[in-house]
Order: C-alpha cells, then structure tokens, then sequence
C-alpha cells in the first residue's frame, strides 16, 4: 500500500521524542486498569474538541526511564461508529484530532471472551501501525478451562503478545518493555478482505486526502457507511462521497453487501485463528460463577430483591452517611468565614468575602460527600458488571416511554445530582435518545431542594407527624419522577421523534471490582464537579451578593429588610411580583426564587436575609444540609436566641443551621399580606414546593448541559420548558385550591 | 417457508443465525457484535419483565429486545 507519509505520523522515529500510546479495546475489558497501573496519578483528563468525550492522558516511563504518554480511548467494539465514545476512539486512531496520531496502539482483548474482543483487533490491524495485543484476564479464562497459545497467536496475529491479569498487576512489566523497545514494527498481518471490496478500497484509497495516515482502513470504513453515516460524509466531505457511492453500487451490482461480506469475512478468520490459538479444557457449557450469580440477580423475584436491595443501600448512604462530612464541611466553612471575619475589616470587602465568596464556594463543596458517594456505587455497580443487569431489568419499563435500559442510570443519578447524571447519558448511543435523556434528568429531586421541601413542609404543617412530612417529601419525589417519565414520552413523540432505540448490551461477567480504578475516577469527577459547578456558583453568588447589597441606603438605620427591598434584588422581586402573583407568591418569595436559579438550596438563605434575621455573615449562598428532613417543632422562643448561638463557633454550626431554619419558619408562619392575611399557607407552600420540584434552578446544570450538548440550544430549551411545566402546575395548583377554598 | 425466528425461541434453545429483516443500521451493530450468518446462539433467559433476552453468542452474554430478535431468522441446532 502506498501510504503517503506525514509529518505527524513519525512512525520511525524512535525514542528521541516522547512516544505517544494509544490504548483501546472493548468496554469491560480492564483497559481502565491497565492505564491507571501504569500512569498512577500521572493522568491528565480533559476533553476532546467539540464533543464531550473525555480525553484522558497519563505519563509513564519505560524500562530505561524514558517518558511515554499514554492516551486511554474511550472502550469501542469498532471503528465503524455509533456512539460519541467510539467516534474519538476511532479519530484519535486515525489522526483527526488536534493530538499527535498514536505510534502505538495497545488494544487490551478479554482473554475470557476472544472472539469478539479481537474483532476491534483485526479492524485495527488494516491501520497498519504498530500494535502490541494485551491478552487481558487470563486467569479468568484458565478458571473457565481456556489456554492461550500465546506464541501462536502472536504468530497467527502478527503482533506482540503480552499474557497480563492487569488486576492484579500481573505482566504490566512485559507491557512495558513491550512498549520500550526501540522500534515498534507495524504488524505483518491483516484480515483479509474478500476481493471485490479489496479492489474498490484499494482505487478509493488512493483518491482519499493526502493527510489521511491510513487510507486503506479509512477505505473501508467509507465502503460500510450506513445511511447516517453517509448523509454525514455528504456534509463533511462531499467530495468523496461520490467516488464512495459509484463503488458501493458496482459492489452492490455484483450481489456484494459490504459491511456483511466484510464483517462475516473477519470473523471467519478470526474463527479459524482461534481453533488454533485457543485449548478448551473440559467441558464448554458448565455454568461460570458468573452465569451462577445471574440466576439469582436476573431472576424474576429475587432479581428485584436485589435490584432494590441495591438502590436501597445506596440512597441510604447518600442521604445519611453523607450526613457527617458535610456537617463538617459546613463546620469548616463557618469557622472560615469567622476567621475571615475576624482578620478583614468591616466594609464591602469583608462583606464579599465573607457572604459572597466563602459562602458561595462552601455552598457547593457542601453536596461534593453525596457525589462522592453516588460515584463511588456507579463505581462499583459499573465495575462489577451490575449495570448492565440492572439496565437489563428496567429495559422494559424504560421503553415504556420510548427510552432504553442504558437512561436508566443517567436518570437514578439525577436523585443525587443532575450533573453526574447527564454526564453518566455519555453511553447513549441514540443522539436523541440521549438528548431525551438530559433534558428530563434534572426533573428528578435532587438533595439541593430538600431544604426547600423540609422548610416549606415545617411551614405547613409545623407540628405534623414525622410520618406524615416524609409522606409528602416522598410525593414530591414522585412528583418529579413521573413528570419525568412523562415529558420523555412526549418529547419522544414530538420533538426528539425517532425510531424506538435498539438495545443491544453486553452483559458483562461478573468481575471484583478495583478499588484503585473506583477511586481515581472519584477522585478525578470530583475535580471535574468542584471546577464545572464552583465557578458558575461562585460568580453567581458574588452577583446574587451584589444585586441584594447595592444601591446601599443612603439613610444608615434603614432597616436590613428595607434595604433589601430596595436593592436591585429586591427591585426585581417587585418587577417579577406580577408573574408570580398568580402562584400565590409575593416580591419576597420572588427574590428568594431569583437566587435559586444559581442553586435552589440559596433559598432558605435568601429568605432569612429577606425577613431580617440574621447579620452579616449569614450569606444569601448559604447551603443548608441537604439531608434529613428536621422536623422537630421547636419552640419559637428557643430560636429568638439564635442570635447568641452564632458566637459560639464551629462546633455548633449544626445548631446554628437549625436555628436558622426555624427561624424563618417562624417568621414565614408570622408573614402577613397587607390586608392582614397569611402570606405562607398551606396552599402556598404547595405550590411552592411544586414550582422547585418543575423548575430548572441551577445554573452549574445548565453549564454542564451546555458543554455537553455544544450549544446554548438545548439548555435554554431546558430552562425554558421547566419554567412553563413549574409556573403551568403551580399556578393550577393555587387557583384550583383557591376554587375549592384552601 | 417462513423460517423461525430467535424471538420465538424458549430459554436453553440453540440455534443458527440463518438471515435478517432488519434495518441496515442495526446490521451493522448486530454483525460487529458478531450476531453474523451461521453464527450460532443460544437463548439463556428473558428478563424478569419479559423483555428483553439474554442470548450467549461467541462465548458471551448479549442483550436485545424481542422486536430485534423477530427480524433475525433462526435454524434450530
């Protein structure tokens, strides 16, 4: 073949500059572990170009100490795309992106599972570069009775093989003086192509641009296009279409079907390859540990034992072993604030710092132990390989309303946090699927409103039963999930109109989960959270800080609650008052929800700022525990002290936190329309608590939405259709309780 | 003749892939997933809602909905 050589593919330069690795392989072959054990936390995680694949970049050292970069591909079954994830595997392999082409490839294959895992393999092998095949979990397979030829399938495949149980760090040595060696020689293999389609990609090979490194492979990805591949290739490069086209109807003219004959011929030879690579021992059929485990997780009652089982743990830790870091967080930013405080001068300054910043930032890192823990379970279900079950169990309720198994976690992710959530859609193949996905995630009640919930309930009822407050928190949380489901089903009928997705999932066996692997990832999402969602919560709550300080009262003894209706907040409060008069609302709930669009939880802050209780260094951001709902009634005298309790330091910020919600509650309770009659009833506080299960307040998801759909385009849409569906339900719900005489 | 189809097998039934009635865009997943002609398969189970099946094929698990299943014909083994 005649490669045209590039500049960027300095195939033969050797260990001068620093040799850059690619490593790909299917989903579930422990290709994650092989990069952690060799970068550690040498890793660098970004994000490609244009899409929101995460782009994930390690330094190592071969034997001689030479600095190798290692770039993890996201896990592909081909190079033939049909998802985001295996679009940047298949660019970065062949050199469309903005990084240096690989000079290498590591492709990690699942020794228990050849034949499919070493069909990316062989596609790989057309790219003709150099390539060292890591024969992954030969422990597993050797359980299941499978031996390895390894000398013949180095020869038979015509690459470097190295033997590795990466898990426990067994053969990374040989991986690594694999990829030391002074010249990596590109394989002397690959799978044939059957002749008719050989002739047509060798001709359109030779008429692809000059740049193209591997024109050969990229031939033959053109020649099995599918329709949607095809109208994107007519956009993209409309000059090559045509010559695509001409050689797709003259192999079709002679009875060809491409991807099939093509695809049928590389599993052929990778058949006959492994009939004499591979020794099967014993008997083939008996049941694997695995299969054993999934009688009982997919069967038809204990499956569901253990799916809720599961879900219930989860949760369980999420909303209460959380509980106590985050007091401590809350502890720590307190104590922060009061140095702050204490070492700045009264004025603006102290003021931004202490009610603006400091409380801003902690308002965020406050909800990072839940993401932590949510992470850590999705580690561990993902890991384990229980997601796919669990996608497997819930296929049918999800294709209920056009979805499939694989929105399932997106949208259970969304309880703790909307932004992992939307991230977690990334394995959504289906575009629109996936956009479905998004766009209804943020409905599911996260723990930032249940301190909206846990006050607007204390309001309403201030000396109901515990049971019967967690009766109606639940009703919200079902609220949101089956407004969720609702609009997927809608906007699966109209806007987002497609074919009902196929599902076709790899149910994985069943493996012990890496610890390591679990907590880099924690470890760097919690990075990816603090940055995305602190910066866009920090600058807002400066603005919130700003719109409800200035312009300040020229009068000094102006009162704190007539200087917040006169601020530029509390201007806009009356400017909205209109808007949500028919909600049952008034300017004062109206500045509280304008500072929940950065994050909802700034509520109960903001509202004790608007009813005057509190001093200074109670911020408007300020996050109240997003846990357990408080429910105790205490007496209104005992918060009246509320004030002495702030002096008394860290240790008490719980209390104080306590205090302040039961201080706005009684000063809610004690609200009075000018004509005398209560502001919060029962009603309201309804509608109000539906308007923050429907709304979209939360500016770090829509930051998030944005990045992860390129355009401003869906956020807004997103905005825009929860501010209807919120004002649409609180507005039926307080005019049809008025009707009735609430 | 109409030829069975692998949404019509029961749980333990071995069959051969014998052809497909589906969209060019599905093929292509369901081939490089190696759901190819002549591969053979097996129905392990359906999930506990009835849908969708576990089959085993090349030596691993793979989950599809009936409604794919109808558009693969079969040959029993």
């Amino acid at each position: 073949m005649d490669h045209p050589q590039v500049s960027e593919t300095p195939r033969a330069v050797a260990a001068s500059s620093v040799r850059h690795i690619a490593i790909a392989g299917n989903p579930n072959c422990g290709k994650s572990t092989i990069f952690n054990a060799l970068t550690g936390l040498r890793q660098k995680v970004g994000n490609y170009p244009g899409v929101t694949v995460e782009r994930k970049t390690g330094r190592f050292f071969g034997t001689h100490g030479e600095p190798m970069v290692l770039v993890d591909l996201p896990g592909s079954y081909s190079l033939q795309v049909h998802s985001a994830d295996e679009a940047v595997a298949r660019d970065v392999l062949l050199g469309r992106t903005d990084m240096p082409r690989p000079e290498a490839v590591v492709v990690v294959v699942d020794a228990s599972n050849l034949e499919r895992n070493l069909y990316l393999a062989a596609q790989l092998l057309d790219l003709q570069i150099p390539m060292v095949l890591a024969l992954n979990m030969v422990d597993v397979a050797e359980q299941n009775g499978t031996r390895i030829d390894k000398a013949a399938l180095e020869r038979e495949f015509g690459v470097p093989v190295v033997p590795m149980v990466a898990s426990k760090g067994i053969g990374l040595l040989e991986l690594k003086q694999t990829l030391s060696r002074e010249v990596l020689p590109a394989p002397d293999k690959r799978p044939p192509v059957p002749e008719a389609i050989e002739k047509e990609a060798q001709a359109l090979a030779k008429r692809l641009r000059a740049d193209q490194g591997s024109p050969f492979s990229e031939a033959l990805l053109l020649l099995t296009l599918q329709e949607s591949g095809l109208e994107e290739l007519a956009r993209h490069e409309p000059a090559i279409l045509t010559p695509t086209m001409e050689a797709l109807a003259r192999l079709r003219a002679a009875g060809v079907e491409p991807l099939a004959t093509l695809v049928e011929a590389r599993y052929e030879w990778i058949g006959e390859l492994c009939s004499r690579v591979v020794h099967q021992e014993g008997e083939v059929s008996k049941l694997t540990l695995s299969d054993r485990i999934d009688l009982i997780v997919t069967h038809r009652v204990w499956g569901w034992v253990a799916f809720l089982g599961v879900m219930a743990i989860m949760f369980f830790c999420i909303f209460t072993v959380a509980q106590y870091p985050m007091e401590w967080i809350e502890g720590g930013f307190g104590w922060l604030g009061e140095q702050a405080k204490a070492l700045i001068p009264e004025g603006h300054f102290q003021s931004l710092v202490t009610d603006g910043v400091i409380a801003g930032v902690g308002g965020v890192v406050v909800f990072l132990p839940q993401i932590l823990i949510l992470y850590f379970f999705l580690g561990l279900l993902e890991d384990s390989g229980y997601m796919a079950r669990a996608a497997f169990m819930m296929d049918r309720v999800m294709s209920s309303v056009g979805l499939h198994g694989k929105s399932f976690i997106p949208l259970l992710s969304s309880f703790a946090c909307a932004i992992p959530g939307i991230m977690a859609s990334r394995t959504i193949e289906n575009r629109k699927d996936r956009l479905v996905t998004i766009l209804v995630a943020p409905l599911m009640s996260c723990p930032a409103r249940l301190p909206v919930y846990a006050l607007m309930i204390a309001v309403m009822m201030p000396v109901a039963s515990a049971a019967a407050k967690a009766g109606i928190m639940l009703s919200m949380y079902v609220l949101g999930a089956v407004t969720a489901f609702l609009m997927a089903w809608i906007f699966k009928k109209t806007l987002l109109k497609s074919e009902k997705p196929m599902l076709l999932l790899e149910l994985p066996p069943y493996r012990m989960p890496a610890l390591k692997s679990i907590g880099l990832r924690m470890w760097e999402r919690s990075g990816i959270f603090l940055r995305r969602a602190g910066t866009v919560i920090l600058s807002f709550s400066v603005i919130l800080w700003a719109l409800l300080k200035f312009p300040e009262p020229v009068n000094p003894e102006t009162s704190k609650a007539d200087a917040i209706s006169q601020s530029y907040g509390g201007q806009l409060g009356h400017f909205i008052e209109p808007v949500i008069r028919p909600l049952g609302y008034d300017w004062k709930i109206g500045i509280g929800i304008i500072g929940s669009f950065a994050a909802r939880e700034v509520f109960v802050g903001t509202m004790a700022i608007v009813y005057n209780l509190e001093s200074e260094d109670e911020a408007p951001a300020k996050a109240e525990d997003g846990g357990k709902p408080k429910d105790e009634a205490k007496p209104a005298a005992e918060a009246k002290d509320g004030a002495e309790a702030k002096a008394a330091g860290e240790g008490e910020s719980v209390d104080k936190e306590e205090k302040e919600k039961d201080e706005v509650r009684d000063a809610m309770l004690a609200e009075k329309h000018a004509d005398g009659t209560p502001v919060f009833t029962p009603l309201v506080c309804v509608s109000l608590m539906v308007y923050y299960v429907l709304a979209m307040q939360c500016l770090a998801t829509v930051a998030v939405v944005r990045r992860e759909t390129n355009s401003w385009r869906w956020p807004l849409f997103m905005v825009g259709y929860m501010s209807v569906l919120a004002w649409g339900a609180s507005f039926v719900i307080y005019q049809a309780g008025r009707l009735l005489g609430f | 003749m109409s030829a069975e189809l692998l949404s019509q097998l029961a749980p333990g039934d071995k069959a051969r892939i014998a052809g497909f009635s589906l969209p060019g865009e599905s093929l292509s997943r369901l081939f490089e997933m190696g759901l190819t002609t002549g591969a053979a398969v097996e129905v392990v189970r359906f999930a506990p809602l009835g849908d969708p099946i576990d089959i085993k094929v090349r030596g691993y698990h793979l989950s599809l909905r009936k409604r794919e299943a109808a558009g693969i014909q079969i040959e029993r083994i």
